[in-house]
């Protein structure tokens, strides 16, 4: 089976760099599935998890944003924190995600609601992404 | 001469002064040591983000203000430095630098402003009434890239919005434990990005060339501004260890000194109390 490799950095060190038949993620036009010998492309990624496929096995990372590049034959993909399901700190997301619908619910300024927003999407995929 | 318990007191007290600056020896050492690999840890992103940056603009004809060369009529710098004192010419390097940039090139304080981390820079400023238009103080040992995301966010904001057009960066470049140079780098507008990176290749992009370059651009030079960050604060804790380990070295030649004029004195007065008993005795036969 052919492969490609895979390199997730944050600000904070690598995250992850190993070899993949097919990664799949969700761009902010909608998920793609990259597999090896992809054409170069560039697209910038939502808050989302990104599926690493390897045989019948999957890898799970959430990733907050950033942007995905591929060429000969390597995905990097750079975002501002990405972390693996055993990295999670469930019970920190599962806070964050209260504090972000209440501030939601309280009817305040843009500015506070599109970071509370962004806040609970971050909390939302952390969750989805350690609950499997 | 001082007499015997004036020196007494000062060797004391010397000793106590060389067993502080001693132990923030040490703690300086190991922040340093955290602080270089967190840089250290922070060079793939960089270099990825360069290169991925380099790459599009190189087979790009797409313009973005961010890589447009515009008539510059004002001039920010953001200058990096401690919070606190004790760091030896940390501070005084970068300000200086600062300084006299400002003085070769602008004529009236409109021309400039200056983005501050870090307290002692945002004094410097204040008490020189240099512009400042935002600051930051109180950042993290080891920053996160959170802490300063809304500086960082505002900068590249300002360059946008055209209320600056020219962003410098001045920081201390950590190059080893002994030696930091203070260093003036051009962020924006985003310059020389030709001939940097390996792989050309033409992209696919996806939505588009400019959506991508909004996105990325920013994200480009908030990460540049992170990474000096990262440098400058390696540099703050190795400056901070030499300043230490200097005032330990002062401390101990210092009780050196004292200790032997001490022992002279000492020596003195034996002497003289010996000269004065044989003096008395002689005088009783």
């Amino acid at each position: 089976m052919k492969t490609l490799t895979v390199s997730v950095v944050t600000p904070n060190g690598p995250v992850l760099e190993d070899e993949y038949e097919m990664v799949v993620c969700r761009a902010e036009s909608g998920e793609i599935g990259i597999m090896p010998h992809h054409i170069p492309i560039v697209a910038p990624l939502s808050i989302a998890a990104v599926r690493l496929k390897k045989g019948n096995g999957e890898d799970k990372l959430a990733v907050n944003g950033g942007i995905m590049e591929v060429s000969s034959n390597k995905v990097s993909i750079l975002a501002q924190s990405a972390e693996k399901p055993s990295d999670i700190d469930v019970e920190r997301a599962r806070e964050a995600k209260e504090r972000a619908e209440r501030r939601l619910q309280s009817s305040q300024d843009n500015i506070d609601k599109l970071r509370a927003e962004l806040a609970l999407q971050r909390a939302i995929n952390r969750l989805d992404v350690s609950s499997k | 001469m001082a007499s015997l318990r004036d020196i007494k007191a000062r060797i004391d007290s010397t000793k106590k002064t060389k067993q502080i600056t001693g132990a923030m020896e040490l703690v300086s050492a190991s922040k340093m040591n955290k602080a270089e690999q967190n840089a250290k840890g922070y060079v793939p992103y960089s270099e990825k983000m360069q290169e991925v940056v380099a790459n599009i603009a190189k087979g790009t004809d797409a313009s973005h203000p961010m890589l447009e060369t515009r008539e510059v009529k004002k001039t920010a710098y953001l200058v990096i430095t401690s919070d606190r004192g004790l760091v030896g010419g940390y501070n005084s390097h970068v300000l200086k630098l600062l300084q006299n940039t400002i003085s070769e090139r602008h004529n009236s304080p409109d021309e400039y402003t200056v983005i501050v981390i870090g307290r002692k820079g945002f004094d410097y400023c204040r008490k020189r009434n240099i512009p400042v238009s935002n600051s930051i103080i109180g950042v993290a040992d080891h920053p996160q890239f959170a802490d300063i995301k809304d500086i960082a966010k505002a900068t590249v904001q300002m360059f946008t919005d055209e209320e600056i057009d020219e962003l410098n960066i001045i920081y201390n470049h950590y190059v080893s434990a002994i030696s930091q140079v203070p260093t003036m780098n051009k962020l924006l507008p985003i310059e020389d990005l030709q001939g940097q990176g390996g792989i050309t290749g033409q992209y696919e992009y996806e939505p588009s060339e400019e959506q991508i370059l909004k996105v990325l651009l920013p994200l480009y030079a908030e990460s540049l501004i992170f990474g000096a960050l990262l440098d400058g604060k390696a540099s703050e804790h190795a400056a901070s260890m030499t300043a230490m380990r200097s005032a330990t070295d002062n401390a101990n030649d210092l009780i050196g000194e004292l200790t032997l004029s001490y022992n002279r004195a000492r020596q003195a007065q034996i002497t003289q109390q010996i000269a004065e008993i044989a003096g008395g005795a002689a005088a009783l036969e």
